[in-house]
């Protein structure tokens, strides 16, 4: 369980003032999931936390946010409880502590990955083969061995997974999210899918400033199923290998490509739309200390698939081997970083819509108050 | 960049509900209008920012009121409150008008929240605004902004220019620097005086500093004051506010709807001197409000304390400072500060007096007290279950009584009888024509509503002409 801090004890001091006012009660799940409770363990907070979709609705609408003495700002405080729940939950627990200066540490990643791949192509790699164009089957190989590829985005991406596995399953029990039972598993996808959260009930949510859009929404998902589309491409291009026999490049209709190709453009939208979205929103419903996380992550999407795109435009030529390896590092350096940056939210806000989803049903908390 | 050389067609004084729909409804009819507003832009929208719905009459079910709430159901609420302490054709004017104030709001950006059959108390009769009043404010601001109202914040409107029955002119302080506003005509939408403890010292002498003003600070009643020692006429009993049981540990002012405490119909409540001063469970919400926040305003030092055990905590709504806690009530009494020996004794007397009944949190249940002066009428259970909890209260006060006199135009009444050549009043500064005492949950908003808009149309007409 997430120590009590100073974070923790504001967050219990705003639930006091929003439990007593409940004005916000139409604007998310938050909420309702409030509501059910009087007191609020950290378990309780990290669980309302990571509910929480920073729509910052509840700021622009509250009577008591700053300058108000009582200075509510819900959207920073469970933000700063979020960030400890993803250094709290981390695996192994040692690696936390990537979460506290995360900008650097995924800029950094995203750095060593391309040096890193750039050196091993040079290294590896007869130069004749790098800066010439290189055509037909395995083309891509004979730059960077499939072995290669494999061992490193395979290795690096099955760990990301089990970390993220293991962090949701400590997260899970020490919240007290109950028995792991099948529950509402179609309201919570719904709830994945449509960002329902980010809607404030159909007008949108304040993205900006007081004012309602949904932006925020659609670039959210833009980037959400480019980033599925992308990873679909590059499932469906192992089956190709594997099963059908058809060795890449593939040709420009064939379906790898064509998940590729718009999964990156939406990819590429999606994380340019955010990145422009928190330049220009209101600075004070912002936790500052956690933006620089979450522009390294969101820069390193769009340096992943715009690379991507830009692969796809030059595979014919020369410039392809050096732009191979410039897009395997900075996916390399995706993987490395998934488990210990923002990419974590997807696992606990899952979480969290789950059980809220189970307690909604349940007529309140699954677990004893 | 607001020009202060120019005449203005209309002038509001004023930044609330009121203010907005005044200022949103001239501009729409095509006058220039200035809104003037004290407060910062953060604290902009006087006690509106702390309201959350609008009473509206309904003749069928709507996408933001169930079932249905007629003008004569409306006007026995309206009549049983203020104890006929209004004004009949105001007040069904206002009534009828209701009908059309959520639409309004809708053009205005205002998003209500869907109609909830059964999970509000209000849903009926009350519409409920998405995200409370800030939204509300915000939204009208925006709408404002975008139709070219002029708006200066921090800006107090200090005195009002009146010959005649006819305003010229306004001097006001700019981000403190002395400024002069020229327009044709006037509408005042500037509040009562709440929160100006010196005028409430008059009435209430040094119990007003105990008072604590639940919404905006900026109350300070100048526009009122001023009009009305310029030949305006008065309505409303000066002396009178409506207020609440508050926690007493509230900020003084501005702590808003969350420093309300409901716990009184389930608890014993005694003054400073551990004396039980009126019956606790005479009626059920919401006139129970209404009456505490005066009881307590009467009792020695204008605080009281209210105490329950663990039975009771449920039944009321969360409060925001925890309640104090004890095992026994002795030792809750020297939390609170007040005696011991008496609390016990007030406690044992209203125990011995309490009768078995069937309690029923949510409506007037037949668990009484026999034999106990004052009695305690409704929700009387016997207080042994420790822990204990108290909640000291102090009066919260929303808004005051008095006010400027206007007619079914929302055109000011002078002193004389006259109406006004060009002054107009909507919102809380005018509500005492309807609301004599007493209070009906949303009804601010919709007066603020109401007149607002036929203030903003008449103001508009009559720069016309």
């Amino acid at each position: 369980m997430l120590q009590e801090n100073e974070t923790t004890a504001e967050a219990r001091r705003h639930m006091a003032v929003c439990n007593s006012c409940r004005y916000c009660e139409s604007y998310c799940a938050v909420f309702p999931a409030m509501t059910m409770r009087r007191e609020f363990s950290t378990g309780d907070l990290t669980h309302l936390a990571n509910l929480c979709h920073g729509c910052k609705g509840c700021y622009h609408a509250c009577q008591y946010a700053p300058p108000h003495e009582f200075g509510i700002n819900l959207p920073v405080t469970f933000a700063e409880i979020r960030a400890q729940s993803y250094a709290h939950y981390a695996w192994p627990r040692a690696m936390g502590t990537l979460f506290e200066r995360n900008g650097t540490v995924v800029t950094l990643a995203a750095a060593l990955g391309v040096t890193l791949v750039l050196l091993l192509t040079m290294a590896l790699v007869d130069p004749s083969i790098l800066y010439t164009a290189q055509r037909g089957e395995g083309a891509f190989f004979r730059v960077i061995p499939m072995w290669l590829m494999v061992t490193l985005a395979g290795g690096t991406f099955g760990y990301a997974i089990i970390a993220m596995l293991i962090g949701g399953i400590r997260y899970w029990r020490e919240v007290g999210g109950g028995a792991p039972a099948p529950g509402p598993i179609l309201d919570t996808a719904v709830d994945i899918i449509t960002l329902r959260n980010l809607g404030g009930g159909g007008h949108g949510c304040n993205d900006v400033d007081d004012g309602f859009s949904s932006q925020k929404r659609w670039m959210h998902q833009a980037m959400f199923f480019g980033f599925m589309m992308c990873f679909a491409a590059t499932t469906s291009g192992a089956f190709y290998h594997h099963f059908l026999g058809l060795r890449s490049p593939h040709p420009f209709w064939s379906l790898p490509v064509q998940l590729g190709t718009w999964g990156g453009v939406l990819l590429c939208l999606g994380t340019a739309g955010l990145i422009r979205l928190k330049i220009i929103t209101d600075p004070v419903p912002v936790a500052k200390r956690l933006v620089g996380g979450e522009y390294a992550m969101l820069s390193l999407l769009f340096l992943v698939s715009a690379t991507g795109l830009l692969l796809l435009v030059v595979r014919h030529t020369g410039a392809m081997g050096v732009m191979l390896a410039l897009h395997l590092g900075l996916v390399l350096a995706l993987f490395v970083a998934l488990p210990y940056s923002k990419m974590v939210h997807g696992v606990y806000r899952g979480l969290a819509l789950w059980r809220h989803a189970r307690e909604k049903r349940g007529g309140g908390m699954v677990a004893a108050e | 960049m607001v020009d202060l050389t120019r005449v203005w067609d209309v002038m509001v004084a004023g930044g609330g509900n009121a203010a907005l729909c005044a200022a949103i409804t001239a501009r729409r009819a095509g006058a220039s209008v200035l809104l003037v507003e004290h407060a910062p832009r953060s604290m902009r929208g006087g006690n509106s920012r702390h309201t959350r719905n609008l009473r509206a009459l309904h003749p069928a079910p709507t996408d933001v009121l169930t079932e249905t709430y007629l003008e004569e159901e409306y006007w026995d609420d309206l009549l049983r409150v203020t104890g006929g302490k209004t004004n009949e054709d105001l007040a069904r004017m206002c009534i009828r008008a209701s009908q059309h104030a959520p639409d309004f709001l809708k053009s205005c950006g205002v998003v209500f929240q869907p109609s909830l059959s059964g999970t509000l108390s209000l849903s009926r009769t009350n519409a409920f605004f998405l995200g409370g009043g800030k939204a509300l404010v915000n939204a009208l601001y925006r709408t404002a902004e975008q139709l070219g109202i002029g708006i200066l914040y921090d800006t107090e409107v200090q005195h009002i220019e009146v010959q005649d029955g006819f305003a010229t002119e306004a001097i006001i302080s700019h981000h403190g620097f002395p400024e002069r506003v020229r327009f044709k005509a006037l509408i005042a939408s500037s509040g009562g005086f709440q929160a100006n403890r010196d005028w409430l010292r008059k009435y209430w002498g040094d119990a007003a500093d105990n008072f604590q003003i639940r919404g905006t600070p900026y109350a300070q009643g100048r526009v009122l004051r001023d009009l009305l020692d310029q030949g305006v006429h008065e309505v409303g009993d000066p002396t009178q506010f409506h207020a609440v049981a508050n926690d007493a540990r509230a900020p003084m002012e501005d702590g808003g709807l969350a420093m309300r405490l409901d716990c009184v119909p389930f608890a014993v409540v005694v003054n400073r001197d551990v004396e039980r001063f009126y019956d606790e469970g005479e009626d059920v919400w919401p006139k129970r409000y209404a009456i505490w926040g005066r009881l307590i305003a009467q009792q020695p030092g204008q605080v009281a304390f209210a105490v329950t055990d663990s039975k009771a905590l449920h039944n009321y709504l969360p409060s925001v400072f925890p309640p104090y806690k004890a095992n026994s009530i002795a030792e809750l009494a020297g939390m609170a500060g007040i005696d011991a020996g008496k609390l016990e004794k007030v406690i044992a007397d209203y125990n011995a007096a309490v009768r078995p009944g069937t309690f029923q949190p949510m409506k007037p249940d037949d668990c009484r007290t026999e034999g106990l002066t004052p009695p305690k009428s409704h929700w009387a259970r016997l207080i042994d279950t420790p822990p204990y909890y108290c909640h000291p209260l102090k009066p919260g006060i929303t808004f005051t009584f008095l006010g400027v006199k206007v007619n079914d135009r929302a055109r000011v009444i002078m002193a004389d009888g006259k109406p006004s050549a060009n002054m107009f009043a909507s919102g809380e500064v005018m509500a005492g024509n309807i609301l004599g005492q007493g209070y009906l949950a949303g009804f601010g908003m919709t007066i603020g509503t109401v007149f607002g808009r036929l203030a903003g149309e008449e103001a508009a007409r009559n720069v016309r002409n």
